[in-house]
């Protein structure tokens, strides 16, 4: 009996400890931000293995969700004779909901599992304990870069996927289907507001990548420093990221969306 | 690893790509082009009826958008809606006379208010018809002269209100009970 309370508090602690590690590295991340001026190479190269390596999977799979809305969206619209809709249903789906979630949630897959193996294994082989004894500070060296990076290319890879998306429903619908162009591209125009809806979908997209990148490097900076620790960690990662992505999304949702 | 060189031209390539996305949405996708011209006038117009408006719907004048909605509250004395609008400064020669409805666009579309030009009557000339045909001195004495076209703060009082679908079948099954009735009472009346 003991013993089953006293582990419900062991967790509940350790929780609570991790919490309150990763708010610490988060804000050890924020103010070691201004060191990586003198040195924007840095950035650079983990803006490309972050963002630009993320960048086939993101162009082809918001090429086929586009693809697949425009299919799905033209089967049910030409039953009430609005198939011209078309364009509003693909454009503000994509733009308010899809575009930033899915792209957020193929980014933890392979941008941030591949950021907390890095970093998870540079733990294990002592390399960020090396650094430390160089008097090099391993947040400001390799994780504060990390972080930044996914903070920018978030946004960019969901706006990307959602003028891809876009581009896949118009070609479904108009060249395939044979909605009019006109219709799709002005009913788009005139339905899809530049505040209410596109400025909202890159806000969610920055919040998304700020969360996920930082779940990636907290989890591979706080890593057990085992083979297995690490595998555990990169699939926390994914999971992590995945549940706070969806419920992140809610709310931001309801935040954005709920008195409209 | 990738040398430096190539990797920066790649996230070169790629920041690039992602503003030109940034960029097809905001123009090619949003109403951005809508927002562009924000110098106008407005109007305003009072309507029985004002539901299924919003704020930033269309203004029309033969199919074309003239400008938007910018403001509708409720009139506490006159119990009416009383609607703003927002015209584009293009257009400055709508006739004074103009009468605003409100349209449903397509069968379950969104309504929009549609303008008609009406009369730009010169009032200067209608007091000079006036008082010919009452055989007296014209007083045109402190009257605006010449044609008169909508501008900043004018009202148009011309309006017909949004149609309720329940106040259309309300009207046409009161219209059919009374003419069943009226019927029934000419049946009975050859009977007496």
């Amino acid at each position: 009996m003991i013993e089953s309370i006293r582990s419900l508090g062991r967790s509940g602690l350790s929780f609570f400890q991790r919490l309150g590690r990763g708010h610490i590295l988060l804000l050890e991340m924020l103010r070691g931000m201004h060191s990586l001026l003198p040195r924007p190479g840095l950035l650079i190269q983990q803006i490309y293995s972050v963002g630009v390596l993320s960048l086939v999977i993101i162009v082809v799979s918001g090429l086929f969700v586009g693809m697949v809305l425009g299919l799905q969206g033209y089967n049910t619209l030409v039953d009430f004779g609005a198939e011209e809709s078309l364009g509003v249903v693909v454009a503000l789906s994509l733009v308010r909901e899809l575009g930033p979630v899915v792209s957020a949630l193929l980014f933890a897959g392979r941008a941030g599992s591949a950021l907390t193996a890095e970093i998870g294994l540079m733990k294990a082989t002592e390399q960020l304990s090396a650094m430390e004894m160089m008097a090099v500070d391993p947040v400001r060296r390799v994780l504060t870069p990390r972080f930044l990076a996914g903070f920018i290319s978030m946004p960019l890879l969901a706006a990307i996927f959602s003028a891809v998306g876009v581009l896949g429903g118009y070609f479904v619908g108009v060249g395939l289907l044979g909605v009019d162009e006109g219709a799709y591209w002005s009913q788009m125009q005139a339905k899809v507001d530049i505040y209410d809806d596109i400025q909202n979908g890159v806000i969610k997209s920055f919040v998304f990548g700020m969360v996920v990148t930082w779940i990636a490097v907290f989890e591979g900076y706080d890593t057990i420093p085992t083979s297995e620790g690490v595998s555990r960690a990169t699939t926390r990662t994914v999971v992590h990221s995945a549940l706070a992505v969806l419920g992140l999304d809610f709310i931001l949702t309801a935040l954005m969306f709920g008195d409209s | 690893m990738m040398s430096s060189r190539t990797a920066e031209i790649w996230v070169g390539i790629f920041v690039v790509a992602g503003f030109a996305a940034l960029f097809m949405l905001a123009m090619k996708v949003s109403n951005l082009s809508a927002y562009t011209d924000d110098n106008g006038y407005e109007v305003t117009a009072k309507f029985e009826d004002a539901s299924g408006l919003k704020v930033r719907s269309p203004v029309t004048m033969a199919g074309v958008t003239l400008g938007r909605v910018t403001k509708i509250k409720f009139d506490n004395n006159s119990f009416k809606a009383e609607v703003t609008m927002q015209l584009d400064s293009r257009y400055d020669k709508l006739p004074a006379g103009s009468s605003a409805n409100i349209y449903t666009a397509g069968l379950l579309g969104e309504k929009y208010v549609g303008l008609l030009p009406g009369s730009s009557g010169d009032p200067c000339e209608e007091e000079k018809l006036q008082a010919e045909l009452e055989a007296r001195e014209p007083n045109i004495k402190g009257m605006d002269c010449g044609k008169q076209y909508l501008k900043q703060g004018s009202s148009i009082q011309l309006t017909q209100g949004s149609l309720v679908l329940e106040k259309l079948i309300a009207q046409f099954v009161s219209k059919f009970m009374e003419g069943d009735s009226s019927k029934q009472d000419k049946k009975e009346a050859p009977a007496q």
